[in-house]
């Protein structure tokens, strides 16, 4: 260990006590709503077959885990009803500011439940964590003042592209222009000064979420944006078997032609014929530290960040 | 031609040929929306002109590497508007048009080891030692009893350029420069 490295890892003493008190009110408020906290495997053999998502093989058929998510639905069909996770996720080539390729994940899933259940959940956690995280959190990012008790934003995604970006998607937008307007045009745009839901999603940009019903054109998605920056991302899930089928089938005919070959995850798709209604989000945790601390990027509440891990 | 980039090799830093051109990217940003594509957002600098502009790239892009290289070169001559330079191991001679050599003349006197950056082989840009030798041709005396400290006063390099010495240092000295600041640092015995 150099010197150099010491002064950096000191330095960090105080954004990785942040990020420890922020772990354990997470768990509080779990515990207090009733949810189960539960661990599932980190070596998978068969990721969710998601175009954009690259899992890192492991060796031996297995991959590290991108997401706890199948699991986490594997366990809803067998009865549990409200159950959460924080564990590492891992994702190939994503390197950036905001990106690493090992995170921390917290996952929640409730059984019964719609997307509009968790944003509530999400209102609720994050101004509990807020309240009890200390002071000196959120400080100033620049000019802006960072602002969790005030009403949250709300904008579909059809209305902020055509404020934002001047069209409007349908329910299969171009990938291309979709993908750069919410990135260049949009995301700047959201959650300022208190965070900002971004909901419904053209049918095209699903994932795994249920389409509206009465409204096949909208996935019932939504996204969780702070200070223009993505915190997490939910849905009511896709509980129909032959549809979940169908979209893996298209995801793994557009990664093989991208060179890779995902597995089918079989024993998830026999799950979905137990699956109840339910809906589950994905919540960045190292963001969401970062924006606690006032950071302007996660390797400042990373205590070891890629290149030196 | 480069070595192929994918657009997950690329950094701040990375130096790209587009359009038969070299390219730095002096700004970088990874972004990756939902469940979307990686995008990478770079500010990228045209070498030879300057001249900047933004692009977003996405996964599937491929580049090539800007075929770059950096040579020792001795300064020989100039004609006013060439400046000729001999590579130091192949003793090949080469030109430099003037607009390349940039604010290096101000600095550059005949025999001078530098560096030239070769774009497939072309010049494309010159850079002096962090410090260079020069005699002063020119600096009026300073004025006596005038010792304040941080006092200075202007003189006429060899090659043209007026600096900015102590009024100690006299007509027919010679000074080190550090050419990256273009200050005077000390005056060296002769």
């Amino acid at each position: 260990m150099n010197g150099r490295e010491r002064e950096i890892l000191a330095g960090k003493k105080r954004f990785l006590e942040l990020r420890a008190r922020a772990l354990g009110l997470i768990r509080i408020f779990f515990d207090r709503e009733g949810f189960l906290e539960i661990q599932t495997p980190a070596l998978t053999t068969a990721p969710a077959p998601e175009p954009h998502i690259k899992a890192i093989a492991a060796g031996g058929g297995r991959f590290l885990s991108t997401s706890p998510e199948l699991y986490m639905k594997r366990l809803l069909a067998a009865g549990f009803d409200k159950i959460y996770q924080i564990c590492p996720a891992f994702r190939s080539g994503e390197r950036g500011r905001l990106h690493h390729p090992e995170f921390t994940i917290l996952e929640w899933y409730r059984l019964g439940a719609d997307y509009k259940t968790l944003q509530d959940d999400c209102l609720k956690l994050v101004r509990s964590v807020c309240e009890s995280a200390g002071p000196g959190i959120l400080q100033r990012r620049g000019d802006r003042v960072l602002d969790p008790f005030g009403d949250w934003g709300r904008i579909t995604v059809r209305d902020a592209f055509e404020r934002f970006a001047g069209w409007v998607p349908e329910a299969n937008p171009d990938q291309d222009r979709f993908d750069t307007d919410l990135v260049e045009k949009i995301e700047p745009n959201l959650g300022f000064p208190t965070p900002c839901i971004l909901e419904d999603y053209p049918a095209g940009q699903a994932a795994l979420a249920r389409l509206k019903p009465g409204d096949q054109e909208t996935a019932e998605r939504f996204e969780l944006y702070w200070a223009g920056i993505e915190l997490a991302n939910g849905f009511s899930e896709l509980t129909e078997p032959s549809e979940q089928r169908a979209r893996f089938e298209t995801a793994i005919k557009q990664m093989q032609a991208e060179g890779t070959r995902p597995n089918m995850p079989e024993a998830f798709l026999e799950s979905l014929e137990y699956l109840a209604p339910c809906a589950g989000i994905a919540f960045g945790v190292d963001r969401f530290v970062m924006l606690l601390a006032g950071a302007d990027d996660i390797d400042s509440v990373v205590a070891f960040p890629p290149e030196i891990a | 031609m480069g070595a192929v980039l994918t657009a997950g090799d690329l950094r701040k830093g990375t130096k790209l040929e587009i359009d038969g051109e070299p390219y730095l990217i002096t700004d970088f940003e990874f972004s990756k929306p939902g469940k979307g594509q990686a995008l990478y957002r770079c500010r990228l600098r045209n070498m030879i002109t300057g001249i900047q502009f933004d692009r977003t790239y996405r996964s599937g892009d491929k580049f090539n590497s800007a075929d770059l290289e950096e040579q020792g070169m001795q300064y020989l001559y100039n004609d006013g508007s060439v400046y000729h330079l001999m590579n130091t191991s192949s003793y090949e001679q080469i030109e430099m048009p003037a607009d390349q050599v940039g604010d290096a003349s101000n600095f550059l006197i005949e025999n001078l080891n530098v560096s030239v950056l070769l774009f497939q082989g072309r010049p494309i840009g010159l850079t002096l030692p962090n410090f260079v030798e020069l005699r002063i041709t020119k600096s009026d005396p300073g004025i006596k009893g005038d010792t304040a400290s941080g006092s200075t006063k202007p003189a006429t390099l060899e090659t043209g350029y007026v600096i900015q010495v102590p009024l100690f240092v006299e007509e027919g000295e010679v000074v080190r420069i550090d050419t990256r600041t273009g200050q005077y640092v000390e005056r060296v015995k002769s």
